[in-house]
């Protein structure tokens, strides 16, 4: 039986349908190699954990634990909480980690109110002082940073993706696998589950090193177009604002802002977005932040570092072709 | 049906927003207080499935300072049944652990069949006190619903996620977040307001539902330090006068941005 080491963390690693990890599993693992020794969990189904496993190891865990609860495809964030108690119990780590996705956050909802363990969510790095493990946390779009600790024990720490850019080297894992007793807690249960398919080959969105973003002065789902169109050229993810989002132009999992995605690209570019405050508090911590927008007084233009005051519709096209131009 | 809705006052985002250095509480005098726009539409999905069930008794649950009565009222005038307010200068400050489970005891006290939730509140980071108040209940919980169906025994729904799109659904009685893909809360009207004044409103204290918010035997996450970043400042501002796109093609190569 393994005895994992003193300064062990804890990592619930998402894997994506096909069983690879998931786009957080790196910045995770990163995190977690940064305060201690990063064990990972993964929970899944049947086929392929072996695979994951060794996935897993090369993003950094020094340890993998498999677990394989029947239910984990049939119902929601119990089975996996279930997993987490387990290896929270084998394992006894300093700090829990979990990506602050929708999944993630149900797992560490659930799994803090079961265990009782402190919780902190949404940190953007961790760190570790004499008493333990602490969570750094962005808050008021940027505006204010604050750590969190727990006042005994391990926390249990959400992370937004995207946020932590060091990276675990790549180890040989030690790999076992984990007995998952049922906790029997009712659970919703999934009837059918349709993967997101990645129809473009542009970066993500969460954690992209430029940002295209459009609002409501595309005016509609075709003129949207010219969003992406900038996006190509310069190689940058597609965001939008929420009212873009609302009118239907572009898929949920778009939103800046507030309540939708915080990115911190070196590059943002705002086109006919107004920059309402609850927009800004997704992205104003981009370091250079480009706007478009015909009316003068805009509130994105507080604080962009280039502005232009115009039609989008004249200065977008002008600016593609100027691009497109010098890059041949 | 039993539903609770849970709402909760928030500093209006519209507003700057201020976090005191030395507390790290957010500064409430600062920011005009306002019913989170999120749990409105929370409210709202109750009215709106109201109609189709067997005695609906909607009551909104909310742990918030006493300062939030006049706020939470407006719920009562949107149409909501009756009102829980968990007032306590002990839990000024709470963090989730705690505000879960006084959430708990009064979700239970109260009774429910459903209960309703934003999936993410819109002051400072959040989104897992659903999930908290479902293990802590014992119940399923269906997150981050764009749609809802509701039977006299079971809640079904859409949940969106970054992997994809489900339908999910659960045995009542249910935990269920929604996300702002709902409609907007109705405005109330005067009717609204006037019916208001009789409805039940319960105050309520830790202590009334058995908490302890000073145990020390249970970990709670505690606020080391806090700072604030230097506010932003604006740049380089041109008015198009036909060759902006040009223009800033320049800027973004001479910057390495494109
Ligand atoms: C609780 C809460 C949470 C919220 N969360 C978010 C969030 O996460 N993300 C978010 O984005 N919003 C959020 N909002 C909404 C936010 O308040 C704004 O309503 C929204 O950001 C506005 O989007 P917009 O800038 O695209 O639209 P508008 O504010 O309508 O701005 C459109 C802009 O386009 C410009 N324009 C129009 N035509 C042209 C043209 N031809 N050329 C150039 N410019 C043009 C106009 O001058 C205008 O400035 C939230 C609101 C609340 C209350
Ligand atoms: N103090 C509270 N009182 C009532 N409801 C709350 C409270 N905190 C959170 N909630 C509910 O939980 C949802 C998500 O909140 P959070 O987990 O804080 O992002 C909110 O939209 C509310 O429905």
């Amino acid at each position: 039986m393994t005895t994992f080491p003193e300064d062990s963390i804890l990592v619930l690693l998402e894997t994506t349908p096909s069983g690879t990890p998931a786009r957080s599993a790196a910045g995770l693992l990163g995190a977690a190699a940064e305060v201690g020794t990063p064990v990972a969990l993964i929970v899944a189904g049947p086929d392929g954990a072996a695979d994951t496993a060794a996935a897993a190891g090369d993003l950094g865990a020094a340890y993998v634990l498999t677990a394989q609860p029947e239910s984990v495809s049939s119902l929601l964030a119990v089975p996996t909480v279930d997993a987490l108690a387990a290896a929270a119990g084998l394992v006894r780590p300093d700090a829990i980690l979990i990506s602050n996705s929708v999944d993630g956050r149900d797992a560490a909802g659930r799994f803090a109110a079961r265990t009782r363990f402190a919780l902190a969510v949404d940190a953007v790095g961790v760190g570790r002082d004499p008493e333990g493990i602490v969570a750094h946390h962005s808050v008021y779009g940027g505006a204010y940073s604050v750590d969190c600790a727990p006042t005994f024990g391990a926390p249990v720490i959400t992370l937004r993706e995207g946020a932590v850019d060091s990276r675990a080297e790549a180890r040989t894992p030690q790999i076992e696998s984990l007995d998952v007793p049922s906790s029997g807690i009712a659970a919703a249960s999934i009837e059918s589950f349709e993967a997101r398919t990645v129809t473009s080959t542009r970066p993500e969105l969460r954690g992209a090193v430029k940002v295209v973003a459009g609002g409501r002065g595309l005016t509609s789902q075709e003129q949207f177009a010219l969003v992406d169109q900038l996006a190509d050229v310069l190689g940058a993810a597609v965001g939008a604002s929420r009212a873009a989002v609302d009118a239907g132009w572009v898929p949920n999992n778009y939103q800046i802002g507030q309540t939708g995605i915080s990115v911190s690209p070196q590059l943002y570019v705002a086109i006919g977005v107004s920059g309402a405050i609850q927009h800004r508090a997704g992205m104003q911590t981009a370091k250079t932040i480009v706007a478009i927008n015909k009316d003068p007084d805009a509130p994105i233009f507080e604080i962009a570092d280039f502005g232009v005051v115009g039609d989008l519709f004249q200065v977008v096209p002008q600016l593609i072709n100027s691009l497109s131009a010098r890059k041949e | 049906m039993k539903i609770v809705v849970l709402m909760k006052e928030v500093p209006d985002t519209y507003g700057e927003r201020k976090l005191n250095l030395e507390t790290g509480l957010a500064e409430r005098s600062d920011s005009e207080a306002v019913l989170d726009e999120i749990g409105e539409r929370a409210l709202e999905l109750a009215l709106s499935l109201a109609g189709s069930l067997d005695s609906p008794e909607i009551t909104v649950v909310s742990m918030t300072p006493e300062s939030a009565t006049t706020t939470l009222r407006k719920a009562l005038a949107m149409g909501a049944d009756k009102l829980v307010h968990i007032a306590d200068e002990k839990l000024v400050g709470a963090d989730l652990g705690l505000t879960a489970e006084v959430l708990a005891a009064a979700i239970r006290r109260t009774g429910f069949d459903l209960v309703i939730a934003g999936n993410l509140s819109t002051d400072g980071q959040g989104g897992v006190i659903p999930a908290m108040l479902a293990e802590l209940l014992g119940v399923p919980h269906a997150s981050s619903l764009t749609s809802v169906e509701v039977s006299a025994e079971r809640v079904h729904g859409t949940r969106e996620t970054d992997g994809g799109i489900m339908e999910v659904a659960a045995a009542l009685p249910a935990v269920i977040s929604i996300t702002e893909r709902f409609p907007a809360g109705r405005f109330p009207n005067f009717k609204g307001i006037m019916a208001a004044k009789k409805k039940p409103v319960e105050k309520l204290t830790a202590a009334d539902l058995e908490v302890d918010p000073e145990a020390l035997d249970v970990p709670r996450s505690i606020m080391l330090a806090v700072s604030e970043r230097p506010a932003r400042s604006a740049g380089m501002k041109i008015v198009d006068e036909g060759d902006a796109g040009e223009k800033l093609a320049e800027f973004l190569i001479q910057n390495r941005l494109a």
